[in-house]
């Protein structure tokens, strides 16, 4: 502990996708993805049975309360894929710097939190402005927020992975006694903030649905993230850190301990802004429950595109549909929703040993035996 | 106690301590499994999955064996999940975070789903036998403090126990060494014949027993009843209080005991009337000491130095 965590890092350096693109890479990554989902539904079907449920009909459901209807792909799919993609952008950001962030889910608590705190002042400003600030104070305490587990890293070598944990019990607490306390609605009989006013509420993009223009930013930061990732030179020193930091280190060039505090920061604003985007797009208050555990979900989003941030978009949208069918499957087929976590941990779990398996292929295929 | 404290405060402070010890008993049962899984050198963060499976696993055996049969179904339901995780962490040394992350996903997915298939889904209102609790003649008369330590249920005195002899089988043993070397010095380890991976399985698997009997303790001596998601975060806490009881199971123990008195702050305050003090920030107190203990360096010392690392050799 007294080093800082290198471990995670060579695991995370197979998980990373490979640099150069070829219609091979692309045609393995198709392949292997038809797999994964494969034995996810494999497991799905099975878990049906075995607890008496038709398979077909809850199948069915799953995929009309996910796709069977404009409404549904619009306000049910999509605008629960728009938390996920920001969180799961924030994960993958610093895990492919070797840190293991799993304090999203408080980052992103901290970002609603603050939204709404900030929303609460800003009420005099013209609204695009006040949306503006609003949803970057979100950035900020998300980043602040992270900064706090960086620091501990950076400083006393404290493993992120326990201090996140702890970040994410306090953020929790924090928004309890906010709702109760500071910014509870102006009645006080609720425990949650004053709704949002309308005028400053994001902008639904598709007239009669809930999608709100959160989504396009969420694509515009995906391919940022992307193109910073491949194309600059923070975005390698980066990559170059989460694939070995010692060799980093060694090169004289990269100041690991800089990038790593970057990259945890970049993350925490990420999953603050799922926080506040969420706030002024979807939720318009802030409560108790307010993250059906987005930041846990965002986990299993990163991974399972690989920590490549425009595959995040593509998994975000697989688990929004995921989450939005099975509410459609517990109402229509009597299945409880909570069967989408056995999918999720399923995908984890197969995409793990997918990669233990490659690597155990090339340590073998390179001692020649 | 000064005379200005009337009765009713005597048995307000009296009743907090003994929820205090109440709520601590499954935390302390679930960190200490912990506890010796990470000086072996592996954090898992499903201990959560394994809290709830062993919840379930008491609820359907209780139901028809009786809450004895329980608490063995439930060690047996933690050991099940923990076998997964030991699969692939200490089998395919897959990251412990990510699986551990996964399995959590899992068991609360699998226990939910289990348990609207056998008890249908809303509105059921079952209940289990639950265990009752055995006062120790004296012992429990003991002022203020008897009643919250020896009149609480046996798997609480089970606890009284497991602590001390683990705290001695780690320092004192050769096998408490052998895991500890596996902890801190893997290498040194293999050189002296210990073979890690079998030691961390083991590990592991003891920490699923501990933390399916802490989701016994949840259903059959507290809640009498399953609830999804029961298991609360609790896996989460115990983590916590692993690092503020710096890896030592006595350490431990009593951290366990600041966070139960922690969460029973709230009833505390409503028994004294202080209907507007936050408790929230009561129960944050113990996770910003975590974070503090944590940035001292006397926790970095007492961390065990391979925690989370992968690179055993095959052993």
């Amino acid at each position: 502990m007294m080093t800082a965590p290198s471990t995670p890092v060579d695991q995370i350096a197979i998980l990373r996708s490979g640099s150069s693109s070829t219609a091979a890479q692309a045609f393995a990554f198709a392949l292997r993805t038809t797999l994964l989902a494969g034995v996810a539904l494999a497991v799905l079907v099975l878990l049906l049975i075995a607890t008496g449920h038709d398979a077909g009909v809850a199948l069915t459901a799953l995929v009309r309360g996910a796709f069977g209807s404009w409404y549904a792909i619009t306000s049910a799919t999509l605008v629960r894929a728009v938390p996920l993609a920001f969180a799961g952008l924030a994960v993958a950001i610093a895990f492919r710097a070797g840190i293991l962030n799993i304090g999203a889910e408080g980052q992103l608590l901290m970002g609603a939190a603050i939204a709404a705190a900030m929303a609460s002042v800003v009420g005099s400003l013209p609204a695009p402005l006040a949306i503006v600030l609003i949803i970057l104070a979100g950035a900020a305490a998300g980043g602040a927020w992270a900064s706090i587990a960086a620091l501990l890293r950076q400083k006393f070598g404290v493993l992120e992975v326990i201090s996140t944990i702890m970040l994410n019990f306090l953020a929790q607490y924090l928004i309890g006694w906010l709702v109760r306390g500071p910014l509870q609605e102006p009645t006080r009989v609720n425990p949650q903030s004053a709704s949002l006013p309308d005028s400053l509420h994001l902008p639904v993009m598709i007239a009669g649905t809930r999608l709100h223009v959160g989504v396009l930013l969420a694509i515009v930061l995906a391919v940022g993230a992307w193109w910073w990732l491949k194309e600059t030179a923070g975005g390698f020193r980066l990559r170059a850190v989460g694939a070995n930091a010692a060799a980093a280190e060694t090169t004289g060039q990269i100041k690991v301990g800089r990038t790593e505090l970057l990259a945890f920061v970049a993350s925490g604003a990420l999953a603050g802004l799922a926080g506040s985007v969420e706030f002024t797009g979807v939720t318009y208050a802030l409560y108790d429950n307010f993250s059906p555990g987005y930041g846990f979900t965002a986990i299993a989003v990163a991974l399972l595109a690989r920590l490549n941030p425009i595959g995040v978009l593509a998994t975000a949208l697989l688990f929004g549909a995921l989450e939005a069918g099975a509410n459609a499957m517990q109402r229509d087929a009597g299945v409880p929703s909570v069967v989408v976590s056995v999918v999720e941990a399923t995908l984890i779990l197969s995409v793990v040993a997918a990669e233990r398996w490659q690597s155990r292929a090339v340590a073998r295929a390179e001692s020649g035996t | 106690m000064s005379s200005l404290m009337s009765v009713g405060a005597l048995e307000s402070v009296s009743g907090f301590l003994e929820a205090s010890v109440r709520t601590a008993t499954p935390l302390a049962l679930a960190a200490l499994g912990e506890c010796i899984s990470e000086r072996a050198g592996v954090i898992n963060i499903g201990l959560e999955g394994a809290i709830i499976a062993g919840a379930l696993g008491a609820t359907l055996a209780a139901g028809l064996a009786g809450a004895g049969v329980g608490f063995a179904a439930g060690a047996a339901a933690g050991i099940a999940i923990a076998l997964v995780f030991a699969l692939f962490t200490v089998w395919m040394r897959a990251d412990q975070i990510i699986t551990g992350t996964a399995i959590t996903l899992l068991s609360l997915g699998l226990t939910g789903t289990l348990y609207r298939t056998v008890y249908g889904s809303v509105g059921v209102a079952l209940s289990t036998p639950t265990v009752s609790v055995v006062p120790i003649p004296l012992l429990s008369s003991i002022p203020l403090i008897g009643h919250a330590l020896f009149a609480q249920p046996l798997i609480t005195y089970l606890l009284y126990l497991i602590v001390p002899l683990c705290a001695w089988w780690l320092a004192r043993t050769h096998a408490g060494l052998a895991l500890r070397a596996v902890g801190e010095q893997p290498e040194a380890a293999i050189a002296a014949g210990i073979r890690p991976r079998r030691v961390q399985f083991v590990a592991v698997l003891f920490a699923g027993a501990m933390a399916g009997l802490a989701g016994a303790t949840l259903v059959l001596a507290q809640a009498g009843t399953f609830v999804e998601g029961m298991s609360a975060g609790r896996g989460f806490i115990a983590i916590a209080i692993v690092v503020l009881g710096r890896w030592k199971p006595l350490g431990v123990a009593a951290a366990a005991l600041l966070f139960g008195g922690a969460n029973s702050m709230q009833t505390l305050f409503q028994a004294m009337g202080w209907q507007n003090v936050p408790y929230q920030l009561f129960l944050a107190v113990p996770y910003i000491l975590t974070l503090l203990v944590l940035a001292g360096a006397s926790a970095r010392a007492a961390a065990p130095a391979a925690l989370a690392r992968r690179d055993l050799q095959q052993s």
